[in-house]
């Protein structure tokens, strides 16, 4: 395998979008589990059938256009979802030899398209003409952009200590030390906002569904459903795939396992860590969200680079 | 690179045409967003990848934002098309188009007697910071002293 060959890209495509279906089987039997109960446990071993059953059914519902709604921004905003989050895992490298591409504006990539990704959820509530859908997606503006802030500013601190912006090099920088140890707080505002970003529980306030029907994908259906609903999970994949470049070593470990198995076993904890996140916490109020963000989270980080930074120049 | 650039620039043309021709604000908004990711493109087969990657950044992922946020609250419908639809006469097109096509005919001009055999040189991050914070440490500080005061200024605004 070389990096950027066709057989890579391929390979590298077909299992993220393969572990963001199975993702939907998995969070269910884990929920069961902590919330002791079972889970779908019925179609093929230990259930396992499900995922297919429901593929099979989200693609063959009736995929159904609103009359009133806006046609183009309708049928573009899932797209947008999937076609940003798929291209940030351009810049992941999963392994020494796996990745497609190197690119020395890595983390800006990762984050600009983050940014492009909050006009999905934005143009399909706007786009719905329904007010639960227009209010859902307001919340997922405010909420995104936010959080977008802390995110930046909580990886400048990893970029400061390596050098670059390059996730290679930033995988190779933490060779002696995972960035862990010397950046817990950047550690700690990147997970939070990471969860706010790919809008899930506790944060998924855009779509609660016990004040706002269903948020901003109300009037969605079938596969156009099915994508937001797959670019959810692709976000929580590639949350948890950041996290594991940016502070825990990457494709690093012991060699007795190949490195794209720490990879996966890294990544595949903090997936399991987030299912855990919407099992123990109840969601906060709008407006604490958002006052924990801006009053909390943003002085916390950039004390943090501050403190980063005065360490680096003292060294 | 030749060849993306010129792709990205048609790309970046088209939709800024598209943008002014559309009446549905929010179909001209995403052509905007598609004309300054075009730009970004244009940036980085110039050899500009961090300008490329602010570009999308700020312009196509923040600020952009903000005005689907404004739209979003005004609630414009079927009224504000018919009200661009009259604003797009032919009669309104003749004065701006003939400025823009003596501009068009400068930059020709100039392009003609220009160096051809440029090649692009990539700048990357370091080097551009490094620019930023030596030389022009000055306009960096005054730049964010002007955010500071419009920060301030909207803070005001929000409490009343």
């Amino acid at each position: 395998m070389e990096i950027g060959s066709g057989l890579t890209i391929g390979l590298i495509l077909g299992t993220v979008i393969g572990v963001a279906a199975m993702l939907i089987w998995v969070e269910r039997r884990l929920l069961g589990l902590w919330q002791e109960r079972l889970g779908p446990n019925r179609v093929g071993p230990l259930g396992l059938f499900q995922v297919v059953a429901d593929m099979i059914k989200i693609f063959t519902k009736e995929d159904w256009t609103p009359p009133f709604a806006d046609k183009f921004s309708f049928v573009l905003a899932p797209a947008i979802i999937m076609t940003v989050v798929l291209l940030s895992f351009a810049v992941i490298p999963f392994a020494p030899n796996i990745g497609i591409v190197d690119s020395n504006i890595g983390i800006l990539f990762v984050l600009a398209m983050a940014s492009i990704g909050a006009y999905s959820v934005m143009l399909g509530g706007l786009s719905s003409d329904n007010k639960y859908a227009l209010l859902g997606s307001l919340r997922a503006a405010a909420q995104m952009v936010s959080y977008e802030v802390f995110m930046g500013i909580s990886l400048l601190g990893v970029v400061a200590l390596s050098g670059s912006f390059d996730l290679r090099e930033i995988v190779h920088a933490q060779e002696d030390m995972w960035f862990v140890v010397p950046q817990f707080i950047g550690f700690v505002i990147f997970l939070i906002a990471g969860v706010a970003e790919s809008h899930r529980l506790p944060f998924d306030i855009p779509e609660a569904e016990q004040e706002i029907c269903a948020g901003y994908h109300t009037e969605y259906s079938g596969m156009k459903f099915g994508m937001f609903f797959v670019g959810e999970y692709l976000g929580l994949v590639l949350v948890s795939s950041l996290i594991t470049v940016l502070f825990f070593g990457g494709w690093m470990g012991p060699a007795f396992l190949p490195p794209v198995v720490w990879f996966a076993l890294k990544s595949g904890v903090f997936i399991c860590f987030f299912i855990l996140l919407r099992a123990a916490i109840p969601r906060p109020r709008y407006d604490q969200l958002m006052s924990y963000g801006w009053l909390f989270l943003l002085p916390l980080s950039l004390l943090n680079l501050l403190v980063t930074g005065a360490l680096i120049l003292m060294n | 690179m030749t060849l993306l650039f010129y792709l990205a620039g048609a790309v970046a043309v088209i939709s800024t045409l598209c943008v002014i021709v559309q009446t549905n604000i929010v179909h001209a908004l995403i052509y905007l967003i598609l004309s300054l990711l075009a730009v970004a493109v244009v940036f980085f087969s110039l050899g500009a990848p961090f300008a490329a990657v602010l570009e999308a950044i700020v312009y196509a992922g923040a600020i952009m934002v903000l005005f689907l946020f404004v739209i979003m609250m005004l609630n414009l419908g079927q009224h504000s098309r018919d009200q661009e639809r009259s604003w797009l006469q032919a009669r309104g097109w003749i004065l701006p188009g003939t400025l823009a096509a003596v501009l068009l005919v400068q930059l020709l001009n100039v392009l003609l007697v220009i160096d051809h055999d440029f090649v692009p040189t990539e700048v990357g991050v370091l080097e551009v910071s490094a620019l930023l914070f030596g030389p022009y440490v000055l306009a960096v500080e005054l730049a964010s002293i002007l955010l500071l005061a419009g920060l301030v200024a909207a803070y005001h605004l929000a409490k009343k």
